[in-house]
């Protein structure tokens, strides 16, 4: 493999990483605020809270790691991206600032404040709207270069029936994938009411998540003709994808097995999710810049790399321990601990 | 003000990073402080240290989310204010922006595993081992972060071919002249000031009437630490000014005001310059900047005059320099003081350390606050107009993109609401729970002071 194709290959598993932990976490947000007006919340509230805690640092990094990656593999996207991607960028990145910091805030500081909630379940469905947008642009046709400069073409975007799917799979995957993990984790716990709760939002997503997905589909088809075609080259993965789909709302729908059931949503995302981006090669930003034409020092590619592999050596036992400790250990997923 | 992206992109990164650093420099120092503090809580089994430790970790907890969600806007708003900019030098930052975030990233997770491991383990120096990661995680993203730094004013290691940039050495761009001195310098401020802050705490506390002994081995603890700290940190500073004269002689001439090369060149302190150029009220030390510059006080010191005028630093450094210096100075003093008069306290009962040092005491962590941000202002302001020094000027980096001025509006708005959130939850936060409680909680109230 080329030094580019590793480079993309290792950003969009980073991508992904971000997708799955950031989904669950905004996901966990919205329910935790849907449950304490619904008058629920006492019942997954701790739940949710015991995920939480520890995680939801680690969330952020996901995402600063893809950034930059992106930028140093790919420089001419910070070119592009980044001019065109001010407003909603700054938007994007003003919730995450909210959102993260009034999590803490609740949490460790003043306990049940109901704004802090709503500014922290809110934050988290905006979040992932604003941030597809990314995915949307880089399928072409919303950004024109005239002259020394790079616009957005806003009308264009708000009018696009393909950014607008990409909007909603964006929010019912975040519901679905969150709730599936929840249900899980409830499972898990032993706290079946919590689990009931959260297996009903597991079950009344997994329709829209599917619906969503479809839509993307035949906006796809329209918008970009190309890509879709990759697509079908790739049906066999979205073929997968959808298997995988069936398996876990089959799971969950019969309270059997909640953990193999996450790992089939987590199969279902990574299959479409990947199918999607390598049809998508060699482009990154249809049709301004393509992985071939970036890398202009392989030293430094090299480089990244050896990093990459050595931040791992790191990372990834940490991230075991890290999941030994809460996720994984009876005792603290049930509360049993002294906190 | 008419529209200009240039001008409101320095502005809002400015603000964006003035804010940042004051989380991230307790992001650095602060776990420091805690392990030190449950290091001997451990080790002399006084169970006030460990209190310390754990009061302080609570607050931390606060300081760290607005630190890591000001951290990645920063991180997301390079791309966005300055696109041009990462295009060019994007693949010759990347390296170290990556290690930062891995470090950035082993801290984050060692730091939720600290927090929520606290009764575990019987052995208790199983959990005081998880700060060790905690440490290293948070000193070594200011140390790569720092590189990126040091690459924008001594950038090295490429080669710049129109818009591209190749030829990248990645070990030679990190690893450049401004590398040592830079990091150096942070790191060590960054512990100083924590110690400062904590010092404020402890000092308020005393203020406020409170006299368990508590407070007292805090404030003791946080300035023998701040004692060391800027002691380091003074001497790193006097390297820093060594590498300026060699490497970046326009942002050393432009701080002291220094116009023509001479040798025995003296320093100005103070002061304030007419339109020509003369000194009014500033204190000249003779000899003193020859030997800040090459610690020889016959040595030549590069004045501006040979400096190109478009590539002066603005004047006004100056002042951010000496605030900076005047502070670290003070900080010194005021340790040997405090720790002297403590000293004369011990030996003879019933005195107390005056209340007006510890009322000086109680202003140290904003002061160094202060310092780190007048510091990072020289560093930053004097580098201009480069944004790569030598390279590329600031005004071709930044984004074409209209609307940066309501962005900058928006972001201000974000920070005061952070800035009034951080303040009152952690206000909320120990007034609800106060130490004696705490102790007398644990059973184990060490006894009143007196």
């Amino acid at each position: 493999m080329s030094i580019e194709v590793i480079g993309i290959t290792v950003l969009w598993i980073f991508l992904y990483g971000y997708l799955i932990v950031a989904s669950i976490d905004f996901g966990a947000g919205f329910f935790s605020y849907y449950a304490l007006i619904t008058g629920r919340s006492n019942m997954i509230h701790t739940i949710i809270e015991r995920y939480l805690s520890p995680v939801w640092e680690v969330t952020n990094v996901f995402l600063v790691f893809f950034m930059i990656g992106m930028v140093g593999f790919f420089p001419d996207t910070a070119y592009y991206l980044g001019t065109t991607l001010l407003i909603p960028g700054s938007i994007a990145i003003v919730l995450i600032a909210i959102r993260g910091s009034y999590y803490a805030f609740s949490t460790y500081g003043s306990k049940e404040n109901r704004f802090y909630k709503l500014l922290y379940g809110g934050s988290g469905l905006l979040i992932p709207a604003s941030l597809s947008i990314v995915l949307t642009i880089s399928e072409g046709g919303f950004i024109e270069e005239r002259g020394n400069d790079v616009v957005l073409l806003y009308g264009k975007l708000f009018t696009s029936t393909y950014a607008w799917s990409v909007v909603i799979l964006a929010l019912v995957s975040v519901l679905y994938i969150s709730a599936a993990f929840l249900t899980y984790y409830a499972h898990k716990a032993k706290d079946m009411r919590a689990m009931e709760v959260l297996r009903g939002f597991a079950i009344g997503w997994s329709g829209p998540t599917i619906i969503a997905s479809l839509l993307v589909f035949f906006a796809i088809q329209r918008h970009n003709p190309m890509h879709f075609e990759n697509m079908l080259q790739l049906a066999w993965m979205f073929i997968l994808s959808l298997t995988c789909f069936l398996i876990a709302t089959y799971l969950i729908w019969n309270r059997k097995r909640l953990g193999l059931a996450f790992v089939m949503v987590m199969l279902q995302f990574a299959l479409a999710f990947f199918g999607y981006g390598a049809a998508h090669l060699p482009y990154i930003i249809y049709p301004m810049v393509s992985i071939h034409e970036s890398i202009t020092s392989p030293a430094m590619g090299i480089a990244l790399i050896g990093a990459f592999i050595a931040g791992l050596c790191l990372l990834i036992p940490s991230l075991i321990l890290l999941m030994r400790l809460f996720l994984f250990d009876a005792n603290y997923v049930q509360g049993l601990q002294k906190k | 003000m008419a529209y200009d992206p240039v001008v409101y992109s320095r502005i809002l990164t400015g603000l964006t990073l003035g804010f940042h650093i004051i989380f991230a420099t307790i992001g650095v120092g602060v776990p420091l402080m805690i392990a030190i503090a449950e290091y001997l809580g451990i080790k002399r089994k006084d169970p006030h240290y460990t209190l310390l430790a754990r009061r302080w970790a609570r607050g931390f907890v606060i300081t760290v989310a607005v630190g890591v969600v000001t951290g990645t806007s920063i991180g997301l708003q390079l791309n966005l204010l300055w696109p041009s900019f990462m295009q060019i030098a994007g693949q010759a930052i990347a390296l170290p922006l990556f290690m930062e975030t891995f470090a950035f990233f082993f801290e984050a997770i060692f730091l939720g595993i600290y927090l929520y491991t606290w009764d575990r383990w019987k052995n208790p120096w199983i959990h005081f081992t998880i700060s060790i990661p905690i440490i290293i995680g948070s000193t070594l993203s200011a140390f790569f972060i720092t590189i990126v730094n040091a690459f924008m004013n001594t950038p090295q290691g490429f080669k710049l071919d129109g818009r591209t940039i190749v030829e990248i050495d990645p070990l030679i761009a990190m690893f450049n002249p401004a590398t040592p001195t830079k990091t150096a310098h942070v790191i060590s401020s960054a512990y100083m000031t924590s110690a400062f802050v904590l010092a404020t705490i402890a000092a308020l506390a005393i203020l406020a009437g409170k006299n368990h002994i508590y407070y007292k081995k805090a404030l003791k603890l946080t300035m023998v630490c701040g004692l060391i700290f800027s002691l380091s940190t003074a001497f790193i500073g006097d390297l820093s000014g060594k590498f300026l004269a060699e490497y970046q002689p326009e942002k050393l001439a432009a701080a002291e005001w220094h116009f023509e090369t001479t040798t025995q060149a003296s320093l100005v302190v103070g002061g304030y310059l007419d339109k020509d150029h003369n000194l009014h009220y500033g204190l000249k030390l003779p000899f003193a900047l020859s030997i800040l510059a090459h610690g020889d006080p016959n040595a030549e010191v590069i004045g501006l005059n040979d400096i190109p005028a478009d590539e002066r630093p603005p004047l006004y450094i100056h002042y951010f320099f000496d605030i900076m210096v005047a502070i670290g100075s003070s900080m010194i003093a005021l340790c040997i003081g405090y720790l002297y008069l403590n000293r004369k306290k011990r030996l003879s009962k019933g005195k107390e350390v005056p209340r007006f040092v510890l009322r000086l005491i109680s202003f140290s962590g904003p002061l160094a606050m202060l310092a780190i941000e007048c510091g990072w202002i020289f560093a930053e302001a004097g580098r201009q107009p480069w944004i790569l020094r030598g390279y590329m000027k600031t005004v071709h980096g930044a984004t074409t993109a209209t609307n940066v001025d309501w962005m900058l509006l928006m972001f201000s708005l974000l920070y005061i609401v952070l800035g009034f959130g951080v303040w009152n939850v952690l206000r909320r936060m120990f007034r609800m729970n106060t130490p004696e409680e705490e102790l007398a909680m644990r059973g184990a109230n060490g006894g009143e002071a007196k």
